[in-house]
């Protein structure tokens, strides 16, 4: 069976076309004075997933989320929650919970007593907020700091505390804004798996705001890219990354080849191009894009392979000159000059210890990659 | 602190001994100075104040005795010396005038206080979360009034409160009342006057702590579930504690000790200390008595405070 990216996901409602959305941004826009934050957004998120919006600073994904905590309300629009709408419930009577990107940890209150302050809103009784907390610092692995104050952790530490004041309601859905954004870059490594087997263990939907793409890759489930407002394309981890089905969105999550270029023909399991500059490529998806019409051919540069002679049997194959050459360990990455001028970035990954065919600057090399290495974008 | 200095910086070539004994000389001289304006301008008033606080009424110049003076050589000095006595505290314990004269200026310094605290709160807070493109300019108007002199406003207010002053001819051309009020010349008129002037002193140091609250903390409190009046006491308010005890402090010190505003607001019933201190010292020209009533007044006022900072101070390293 043939999939995209390296993972086969079981988890997929939003396949389902019998499934039951969750949480509903029905054309949802936003505007502050002149300036327009979220515009006319259509999105869906299904229960028990966790979902990314991902973006540039600026971009109304953080305004999404307030939106949705109940801090700001829609211009106009929808908000549903499990079929509820949202409009006009103040934050303190939804049933989400927030991590805040700052934490906002109570200064003047223990790690016990935060943990403990929503549950205390509720009316929760005494011995059960007890056994509440005690559960939720266990979760976090902070039993031995109940008593201590915020600014007597460490920024990790606090992370874990905002996370268990947030979770300690067992709302419906948890909000994350940049969850991990204040922690350097090893404990926001071990903290994303974490922040996984959290969300599986409380079987909550978890969307999270992120500015880092390979936080959002590695922990969700479906990842919405967003730009000015919008929503530039929602899907898979891998389809983002595989299948992106416009330039900004190719551009924005990874590296990428771009070749400019007209559709020449459309034979029957293949579509030739012809780059603005002369390259021919031959793609098995060419999409429907009209024969003559402008299209952009994009392919990640570790599909792109290099040799020092034409290989035999590729059918893209480009010559070029290795113009730089950088030796990262785990991979190689090549910057080769086509003859037509376009350089190429191409990334060979090092299997094995020993190269056959080592190159360095300046020397005649050859780019090739399978017709079906890239995607051909009409926007 | 110069061992921090010296410390910091172990490979430089300046931390020679010279350097270092300047260096030190430098950190010192930072922290002396002050010291020297408390000693001069603090400490040296006060033990005169004392002193003629232990000696007698005369009809001299200047009014009081002994003089002491080295006009009748270092053996005259310690004569004088022996003339000191406690006998103006004991008079200060025997007339009732003096201790209500304390006691009323400390419930009325407490009650304005409080009354400054609910005004001045609204107005901090109202500060601390307008745009930051108008807060200079509510900062402004806050001290706006320090422009114009403390004596003129308070006259001022005998203008507004009085019985034909504007406060009631507009409530009496509106048919809110139809007698005068008689505010003038009353307790209520030294609130008004000690509110009024004291204001900024409470809301500066008020709107200065809730500026730098964070406020994703009342946002926070939202999220989980506490409605915002909720939100406002359990979080606000704790937080913004060191600005209100600070606001407080201002207020309280020196309205407790307040003469202008009773003399001219309170007319000649209102008893304040500050008033009956400068009755001894102007209309009796009783120095020592009136230095006695000095003295007692700042015991008064420092010893709780001193308590009070320590207790704080030790709260605080506690909570940290």
């Amino acid at each position: 069976m043939k999939s995209l990216g390296s993972i086969r996901r079981d988890f997929a409602p939003w396949n389902d076309p019998n499934a039951k959305p969750y949480i509903q941004f029905d054309k949802v826009t936003k505007k502050f004075g002149d300036f327009t934050a979220v515009n006319n957004l259509s999105l869906t998120i299904f229960e028990r997933e966790f979902f990314a919006l991902l973006g540039a600073s600026g971009c109304g994904k953080s305004t999404l989320l307030r939106m949705l905590a109940g801090f700001e309300e829609p211009t106009a629009g929808r908000i549903l929650l499990d079929g509820q709408d949202l409009r006009g419930i103040p934050p303190y009577k939804r049933p989400v919970n927030m991590m805040f990107q700052s934490y906002a940890l109570f200064p003047h209150m223990t790690v016990e007593k935060n943990i403990a302050f929503g549950l205390k809103q509720e009316g929760m009784p005494g011995p059960d907020i007890e056994k509440r907390v005690a559960e939720m610092l266990k979760l976090v692995k902070l039993e031995q700091f109940a008593k201590r104050k915020p600014h007597q952790l460490s920024g990790g530490q606090r992370q874990r505390v905002a996370l268990a004041r947030s979770v300690a309601k067992r709302p419906k859905v948890l909000l994350l804004d940049e969850p991990l954004g204040a922690l350097d870059k090893k404990l926001r490594e071990e903290t994303q798996f974490e922040l996984m087997d959290l969300q599986q263990e409380l079987g909550l939907t978890f969307v999270v705001v992120t500015h880092d793409q390979e936080e959002a890759m590695t922990m969700a489930d479906r990842i919405a890219i967003m730009d000015k407002g919008e929503v530039m394309q929602v899907a898979t981890p891998a389809e983002i990354y595989e299948a992106p089905t416009s330039r900004f969105v190719a551009h924005f999550v990874g590296n990428v080849n771009m070749f400019e270029g007209k559709v020449a023909e459309h034979t029957a399991n293949a579509t030739r191009i012809t780059g603005a500059t002369g390259a021919q490529i031959v793609v098995d998806n060419g999409g429907n894009a009209a024969a003559g019409s402008d299209i952009v051919f994009a392919i990640r540069p570790e599909k792109i392979k290099v040799s020092s002679k034409k290989p035999a049997d590729a059918v893209n194959a480009l010559e070029g000159e290795v113009y730089d050459v950088a030796y990262l360990g785990d991979m190689t990455v090549f910057h080769i000059r086509l003859d037509d001028g376009q350089i190429v970035r191409a990334s060979a990954l090092n299997a094995s210890r020993v190269t056959e065919d080592p190159l360095t600057w300046n020397d005649r090399a050859w780019v090739s990659f399978r017709p079906d290495a890239g995607v051909v974008l009409t926007r | 602190m110069a061992d921090i200095a010296a410390t910091a910086a172990p490979s430089t070539e300046t931390t020679t001994l010279p350097a270092r004994l300047a260096k030190s000389f430098v950190n010192r001289l930072v922290i002396i100075i002050p010291y020297l304006w408390l000693l001069f301008f603090f400490l040296v008033p006060f033990i005169i104040v004392f002193k003629i606080s232990l000696s007698q009424t005369a009809i001299s110049m200047p009014p009081y005795t002994p003089v002491l003076d080295f006009s009748d050589g270092i053996s005259g000095f310690f004569a004088g010396f022996r003339e000191l006595n406690f006998d103006n505290y004991t008079w200060l314990t025997q007339d009732a005038l003096y201790f209500n004269a304390y006691v009323t200026s400390l419930i009325i310094a407490a009650i304005s206080t409080i009354l400054t605290l609910i005004v001045g709160y609204p107005i901090a807070y109202g500060m601390a979360r307008a745009p930051a493109t108008i807060r200079p300019t509510l900062l402004m108007l806050v001290i706006l009034p320090f422009w114009t002199s403390f004596l003129i406003r308070v006259y001022a207010w005998i203008g507004i409160l009085k019985p034909e002053g504007l406060l009631n001819q507009l409530l009496m051309s509106l048919h809110i009342i139809s007698q005068p009020l008689v505010i003038l010349n009353t307790y209520t008129a030294i609130f008004i006057g000690i509110v009024y002037s004291y204001l900024p002193f409470m809301v500066l140091p008020l709107y200065s702590s809730l500026e730098k609250m964070d406020y994703s903390l009342v946002e926070a409190a939202e999220d989980l579930g506490c409605p915002p009046i909720g939100a406002f006491w359990k979080i606000t308010f704790p937080l913004s504690l060191p600005g209100v005890v600070a606001g407080c402090l201002l207020v309280f010190i020196p309205a407790v000790g307040e003469f202008v505003i009773p003399d001219l607001l309170g007319g000649s019933q209102t008893l304040m200390i500050g008033k009956t201190l400068w009755n001894e010292f102007f209309s009796n020209r009783d120095w020592p008595v009136s230095s006695a009533v000095a003295v007692i007044l700042l015991l008064v006022l420092t010893i709780p405070i001193m308590f009070f900072q320590q207790a704080q101070a030790k709260a605080q390293e506690q909570g940290r």
